[in-house]
């Protein structure tokens, strides 16, 4: 069939829910020619995380479809203009440009627009609605001049739009409330309450039981006046009140609506006309708006449903909801106000954390029927799941909101959800359908359970779940998933690390000969070489080919596959002497030179076979490696402390230079680097380091697992007040159980975060010497230290290790003739790729 | 003096002259289980030495994700039951059959590959 005679659906609205439809008929069916209008100047983008917008999201970050989505799908989309007229009886429609398009099957979503209550004044400039994009520019250009600003309605939207109003620094943020609690539809006033108090803790003032009657002031607002005579001085108010449906389109067409507004539609979403469908926050399904976005993906698809001869039907939906407000989790699930005598609640109230959870039973205690969660919304995936499922409730139900206080958890676990429980509600999966991807499509990861299922994909709430679910599946089927190497070793590098100890093997071959299998690969080389540099600290080079190419060359491969070349500059001091060296050096070699991040000097663009002779010159100057190329560790910043600053306690540069010649050269999981503060004032940013010390009057504290990099994390108090023999014990101890119990390539960070128990597990283990490990590790810390040999200096020393760098075996002195520069501020700069 | 990139299309690797064996290096010049670069003509030829299995590969030293030559300091294993020989570029990571040249980490890339020939502790390619 050719395009032109396939039945025409045109859809009216691309908005979230009118996209989805596009997708999930195309998906369905290339029987039918799509044409759709859409009345703002884009196409359909996320309005549910709009106010990421001012969070440094840009509108394409938001878009919901790839560029080039509509022409590959063979979609025909209208952007900015929309439709002005149907025409039932021909079966036409008309745009605002003047296209005539004739359809078979016409679908409303034309969603919603902001309700404006009718107050006088409303019309003055500095009163905004919180919509589209184009009102979010609007929003961010008025408030550059605007210090008091409010949200006029406390609802979720309100909300959401308060948010904006704090990303934007408007210095006096106000809430605005007509009820006498936030979120009404959503929660109670003891939740409210604790909601409020956060709230308050991020500089929102709230308002509630306010009525407006009146936006003051002259041309731009002024002022707000209230019912209870009382008024509020503004400069921006954004008003967030509620929706109102887009039906004026219907309503001209004749197509009924409801009395306070909605396009009538009955179960298969079908207006009076049977050729005219509407779906989302348009469309009056079963006596209501619907203002979230997944009922209206699931009106979407019972239209492909009926257009594609099958009979679904929608006959409301479920409201629970759980979202981050200003950061605090809110979630509402199930009968969330249910009260006595129909049902029993348990509460649960935290002031001092600003937590409440609110659970509504049966009054024989045997089923959920819904609840509130403010504060901490963990439980809401598999409490929602408890309640649409039926699922028996523990003998102690109070345990769903305490959690048990037993040691195990309380309540249903994933896997005694049944087969039909909806866990992605947004793309309507099941918990079927996500078991069966594992088993039989070896889904594994979240990641590849998106693109098989498209659960998760949504709002992504339920991604904790599907996680669970993958887990909870794998092991169900007799894979215990142990954090093994890779597929040539069945050990986790713990369990490696403690056999190549036990057993004293030093070679890779003898490792893979007697646990792994196959000949290896690119991940368990490198792990094993790190393995046993950190057992015995044996110079890298003998076993050069199972190092990463980094560790191989004793350098850094950079863009155009040169290499980079850091010396050691401990603490960050170095002697105008040995300034003058690296500058004679990196002109000598023609090398682009750049200050570090940790306070030593890169020399980049070194050819392969220049290193050895770099490297000669820079020991001759009493350089050393400064492992950049390694994981191990990298430097220990420092401040300049008292020697020189007028608020330094102690000398950090020599506390610095001191820790970092002590660990130089240990290999470990992953990198490593450190920093020390002379006072409080933390010029070292020592809390961002794998271990921070910080000088105190009395001595030092001791931070560890601290993280720059893509996911920042402060590193966290370990011991307070200590000397410095003490922090060098402790940090022994630290390093050690890091080293041994790690994974590869994790960070001390996320090794903490993995760690049961966290922190004060850390602490026990390390100050308080729990596991018994402390002089073992001190002791073989001790031997590791003391066995540190320069790497560079033994293969500048050795001429059969100089020998292997070179870029042709069979032309030693021949360069890769590949390798070419640009210029740039006066120093060379690798050619792009 | 730049290499060209485009020689990968070309049907022999030394443009214009017919595929014979050629000295490339000694045997003792690849480090076992590792590999090494040799120039040969115009092109940069990396050579494996699989002394687990006393086998030798040879590939282009370029990898096509980047075009950069790198392969032959990349590490060399083996994937799955078959242990398909393969080198993982060091730059990203990316792996090729020493067999095949076909991309294993699940893209559209290909590599050349070369026959080796061991003769009296000299090494030659078919190239």
């Amino acid at each position: 069939m050719s395009a032109s005679n396939k039945p025409v659906v045109v859809v009216i609205g691309n908005g979230m829910v009118g996209h989805k439809f596009c997708e999930r008929l195309m998906a369905a069916t290339s029987s039918f020619r799509i044409i759709v209008f859409g009345e703002e100047p884009r196409p359909a983008y996320d309005r549910v995380h709009l106010s990421e917008y001012f969070n440094g999201k840009s509108a394409n970050d938001l878009s919901l479809s790839m560029a080039g989505w509509f022409d590959e799908q063979d979609v025909e989309l209208h952007i900015g203009d929309p439709v002005r007229e149907i025409d039932r009886s021909a079966k036409l429609v008309h745009s605002r440009k003047g296209i005539v398009q004739p359809y078979d099957m016409l679908v409303l979503a034309t969603g919603s627009a902001a309700f404006v209550p009718d107050i006088s004044g409303i019309e003055k400039k500095g009163v905004f609605v919180y919509r589209t994009i184009e009102d979010l520019d609007l929003i961010r250009e008025y408030a550059k001049g605007a210090q008091n600003a409010a949200v006029m309605g406390g609802g979720l939207l309100g909300l959401e739009a308060a948010k904006a109003l704090l990303d934007l620094g408007i210095s006096n943020p106000y809430v605005i409330e007509f009820a006498s609690r936030l979120m009404p539809r959503q929660i109670d006033s003891a939740g409210s309450h604790i909601l409020e108090t956060r709230l308050r803790k991020l500089g929102l003032q709230i308002l509630l039981n306010k009525s407006t009657l009146a936006v003051e002031g002259g041309e731009n607002i002024r002022s707000l006046r209230f019912a209870d005579d009382t008024s509020l001085d503004l400069d921006m108010l954004v008003i967030s009140a509620g929706i109102r449906p887009r039906d004026e389109l219907a309503r001209l067409a004749g197509l009924q609506v409801g009395t306070r507004g909605g396009i009538l539609v009955n179960e298969k979403m079908q207006t009076n006309d049977p050729n005219i469908y509407a779906i989302g926050e348009c469309a009056l399904a079963s006596g209501m708006i619907y203002g979230l976005v997944a009922p209206g993906y699931e009106m979407a698809d019972v239209v492909v449903s009926q257009l594609t001869e099958g009979n679904k039907s929608f006959t409301g939906f479920d409201m629970s909801t759980k979202l981050k407000l200003i950061g605090v989790d809110v979630a509402s699930f199930g009968d969330a106000f249910v009260g006595e005598p129909d049902s029993r609640t348990i509460v649960f109230e935290d002031r001092h954390k600003g937590i409440y959870k609110r659970i509504n039973i049966t009054s024989d205690g045997t089923r959920l029927l819904g609840g509130i969660l403010i504060g901490d919304a963990a439980a809401y995936n598999i409490l929602l799941q408890t309640v649409n499922n039926r699922l028996p409730l523990p003998p102690d139900p109070e345990d769903l909101v305490l959690g048990s206080r037993g040691g195990a958890a309380a309540g249903a676990g994933v896997m005694d959800l049944p087969d039909e429980a909806l866990i992605c509600s947004c793309e309507s999966v099941t918990k079927a359908a996500i078991c069966t991807a594992v088993t039989e499509n070896g889904i594994e990861t979240v990641e590849g359970m998106k693109k098989c299922t498209k659960a998760g994909t949504g709002c992504g709430g339920c991604v904790p779940l599907v996680k669970d679910l993958i887990a909870g599946t794998l092991k169900a089927n007799g894979r215990y998933i142990r954090n093994v190497i890779c597929e040539h070793f069945d050990q986790s590098r713990q369990e490696l690390l403690d056999l190549i100890k036990l057993h004293e093997v030093k070679t890779y071959d003898e490792v893979l000969g007697r646990w792994g299998k196959g000949d290896g690969c690119e991940v368990c080389k490198p792990a094993v070489a790190s393995i046993l540099a950190s057992c015995w600290n044996d110079n890298i080079q003998k076993q050069s080919v199972i190092q990463d190419s980094n560790d191989r060359y004793l350098a850094n491969i950079q863009k155009g596959g040169t290499y980079s070349v850091v010396p050691r500059i401990p603490g960050g001091e170095i002697t105008p002497e040995k300034l003058i060296v690296l500058g004679k050096v990196a002109k000598k070699y023609n090398l682009y030179t750049k200050i570090t991040g940790g306070q030593r000097i890169d020399l980049f663009g070194a050819h392969v076979g220049d290193l050895p002779d770099i490297w000669e010159e820079l020991i001759e100057a009493g350089f050393e490696s400064g492992h950049a190329y390694g994981k191990a560790l990298r430097t220990v910043k420092s401040c300049v402390g008292s020697t020189w600053c007028r608020f330094g306690l102690h000398d950090s540069v020599s506390f610095a230079i001191e820790v970092e010649e002590r660990y130089r050269g240990i290999r470990a999981p992953h990198k490593i680097k450190g920093g020390v503060s002379g006072c409080i004032r933390e010029c070292a940013e020592a809390q961002s380091k794998d271990f921070g010390i910080i000088a105190t009057e009395k001595g030092w504290n001791l931070y560890v697992c601290g993280n720059g990099g893509s996911k920042p994390q402060h590193a966290q108090l370990l011991a307070t007040d200590i000397d410095a023999a003490t922090v060098i014990r402790y940090l022994d101890r630290f390093l050690m159980f890091y080293i041994q119990t790690a994974d590869p390539l994790t960070r001390t960070a996320t090794w903490l975060n993995k760690m049961d128990g966290g922190m004060s597990y850390l602490k026990n283990v390390v100050v308080e010497d729990s596991l018994g490990m402390a002089a073992q590790w001190e002791k073989e810390m001790q031997t590791l230290v003391n066995s540190y040999k320069c790497e560079w200096k033994e293969v500048v020393e050795d001429p059969a290790l100089r020998q292997r760098f070179v870029h042709f075996v069979n032309a030693p002195r021949k360069k890769d003739p590949s390798v070419s520069f640009d210029n740039m501020r006066g120093q060379i700069k690798a050619k792009e790729w | 003096m730049e290499t060209n990139i485009t020689s990968y299309n070309k049907p022999g690797a030394m443009a214009g002259s017919t595929p014979k064996w050629r000295f490339a290096c000694q045997v003792e010049d690849i480090p076992s289980d590792g590999g090494a670069c040799v120039s040969l003509g115009e092109e940069q030829i990396a050579i494996f030495n699989f002394s687990r299995r006393g086998q030798w590969y040879a590939t282009e030293n370029r990898c096509p994700h980047k075009q950069q030559m790198a392969l032959s300091r990349g590490m060399t294993g083996s994937m799955g039951e078959q242990c398909e020989p393969k080198v993982a570029c060091p730059f990203h990571k990316k792996t090729f059959s020493l067999v095949t040249g076909e991309c294993l980490t699940g893209e559209d890339y290909k590599i050349r590959t070369y026959p080796v020939k061991v003769k009296e502790g000299k090494l030659y390619i078919w190239v």
